[in-house]
């Protein structure tokens, strides 16, 4: 699943360059936003969903700590 | 008038939250610069996202798309919503845990352990310090032109050169000693206080003020069928012949309705053409890294109260990013073609893309509405350059004075004195240099950005690659410098607006030459010692 999640988020890297796009108005999304940008707001939602995916199965194992330093100095 | 009164009674309100915050303030060092490494999620997200949401995000994207259109959401926002929570993923977590167990408070003490080099801080300082100030400029000068546009007409006999706004170099100015007040009072938990409040403030009046001027030119289905008739290419990445002849066409019959002394009831003055080539627009991807080396960053990840304050952070923030730049940018390009009573909301010919966003709210909102919306603009600059200002003094403060002259020879009051002290000379040198008016805020903070993202390879390299060695660190951090230097004095000091390297913004080719530097470098000289290798790959 780690290994999953981070293939998407470097192939969600890849999709951000949308060259199939890159000349269009149309459609316009509820009316008001081109495609082109509608997509990249798509992306926006993508990553925060991808990330939620990476916190939940890719979250690091050795960055808990306990002690605390300035209480010690 | 209504306006000033507004904006008054914020700063005001934002010099209490100072004052309250300073009843928590411990009276140490630690206190000061980390808030005893005790700030839960909530605060984490609100004053991470509004310490990278400055008014590059506000002014500048509203500014560019102007110029560019729509595009400008693809170019930066979009992608700093991966790379961004990347390096908070990535880079912020790993460096957050090394800083509690190591005792950390700046990114110099971690590169110093890191490569068994006292010397690497003495480059580094320079080099960072350097590059922040171009970033402090643009919140100080941003702050002065908006507030120079929100309150015109306020003092038309006092300030008559500026149509009665206040001056941008007075407005800066007092932006400057609010920020400066309650960062001395409560130093980085003031700060996040102060950068959660703020968040808060811009992202409810961001909407306010999004759903006001959208109905005011007519609902966003119409203010794109305007842009669509006037400016197409302000809708898209591309500009083709048709394009040019559209636009030569509108030109004319503008022109014609002009000779005939009538107004142009129906269409404002086209702009020029624009276009997004694909090689600079994946360039832009090079840009968000620099978050993983802003000092200012750094300084907010060590406040953390543990790793799992981190999680909320790096979901929330492409969805923040989105929730601030979408209606900058359709305002943005909206106001190419916006027409409100027959007139163009924009006056024609005006080139000030620094200006847009508050001519938009100043035109088309009402006094209180548009005094609220000004002190939310101005909530989202000072929620960075409170972060801006309070780094650089922990930086001279830890990085220099203690390290060299020793930490017991100090009280912690007379560090928090220093840092103080030397916040005041940069921050006066700052403002010395915005009574210049250096350029457009979007292209400045291009140019900061980029210097910080050539140096994001080496926090990488000292995070994951054991082979990275003391002088290839050296190495990284001087051809970085000295080749952003050149660049950028190449481009005429940022001047020339389409300055590329290969086609691509100088980012990319920065970030190329640095991690060839490290890697080569690294391959060829004497890695660090077991021991160091021990305490940071355990």
């Amino acid at each position: 699943m780690k290994k999953a999640v981070f293939i998407c988020l470097g192939l969600l890297v890849l999709l951000r360059q949308d060259f199939w796009w890159w000349g269009d108005i149309e459609p316009l999304v509820f009316g008001f936003l081109p495609v082109g940008i509608a997509y990249q707001v798509g992306l926006s939602f993508a990553a925060a969903i991808l990330w939620a995916l990476a916190v939940k199965f890719a979250w690091p194992a050795d960055v808990s700590v306990t002690q605390d330093p300035d209480s010690n100095s | 008038m209504t306006s000033v009164i507004i904006i008054s009674l914020y700063l005001t309100l934002l010099l209490a939250l100072g004052y309250f915050s300073s009843r928590a303030f411990r009276g140490t060092a630690n206190d000061f610069f980390l808030a005893s490494r005790g700030i839960g999620p909530f605060l984490l997200v609100m004053s991470l996202f509004g310490t990278t949401m400055t008014a590059f995000a506000l002014v500048g994207s509203t500014g560019e798309a102007f110029k560019v259109g729509i595009g400008v959401y693809g170019k930066l926002a979009s992608s700093s919503g991966i790379v961004h929570s990347a390096c908070f993923f990535f880079v912020g977590v790993k460096l957050w845990s090394l800083g509690k167990r190591h005792g950390y408070m700046t990114q110099i003490q971690y590169f110093r352990d890191r490569f068994e080099s006292d010397k690497i801080g003495l480059i580094l300082f320079p080099v960072l310090v350097c590059l922040v100030i171009p970033y402090l400029l643009i919140g100080v000068l941003s702050s002065g032109t908006v507030i120079t546009n929100l309150t015109s007409g306020a003092f038309p006999e006092l300030f008559a050169s500026t149509q009665g706004g206040v001056p941008a170099w007075l407005g800066s100015g007092v932006i400057c000693l609010v920020v400066l007040i309650y960062v001395f009072f409560g130093g980085v938990r003031g700060t996040a206080w102060a950068n959660a409040f703020q968040t808060l403030v811009f992202i409810l009046l961001g909407f306010v003020a999004f759903a006001l001027i959208s109905i005011k030119m007519g609902g966003p289905v119409n203010a794109t069928r305007m842009v669509q008739e006037s400016n197409p290419t302000r809708l898209k990445r591309e500009s083709t012949e048709q394009d040019a002849r559209l636009f030569q066409a509108r030109v004319q019959e503008w022109e014609e309705a002009q000779t005939a002394s009538t107004i142009s009831a129906e269409r404002r003055k086209p702009e020029a053409p624009s276009e997004i080539p694909p090689l600079v627009f994946f360039s832009y991807l090079f840009i968000p890294l620099s978050v993983g080396m802003f000092p200012h960053v750094f300084q907010h990840w060590l406040t953390a109260k543990s790793a799992s304050s981190f999680k909320p952070v790096v979901i929330a923030h492409p969805l923040l990013i989105l929730a601030v730049w979408l209606p900058c940018i359709l305002l943005g390009t909206w106001a190419t073609s916006a027409m409100v009573d027959g007139r163009p909301v924009i006056p024609d010919g005006f080139s000030d893309a620094n200006s847009i966003l508050a001519v938009l709210v100043k035109e088309l909102t009402n006094p209180i509405l548009g005094g609220l919306l000004s002190a939310g603009i101005l909530a989202a600059i000072m929620s960075s350059l409170d972060s801006q200002f309070l780094c650089v003094g922990s930086m001279f403060t830890n990085d220099i004075v203690v390290h060299y002259a020793g930490k017991d020879r100090f009280t912690d009051r007379t560090l928090v004195f220093m840092a103080r002290g030397f916040v005041i000379t940069i921050v006066a040198v700052t403002y010395g240099l915005s009574l210049f008016e250096p350029g457009e805020v979007f292209a400045m903070g291009v140019w900061c950005f980029s210097g910080f993202s050539g140096l994001f390879p080496l926090v990488i390299a000292a995070l994951y690659w054991k082979k990275t060695t003391r002088v290839a660190a050296y190495a990284c951090v001087f051809v970085t410098g000295l080749v952003w230097a050149w660049f950028f004095y190449d481009s005429g000091f940022g001047k020339e607006r389409g300055y590329l390297i290969f086609g691509m913004l100088p980012a990319a080719t920065l970030v190329a030459i640095s991690s060839l530097t490290l890697v080569c470098v690294s391959l060829v000289t004497r890695p660090v010692s077991e021991k160091t290798l021990k305490k940071f790959f355990a």
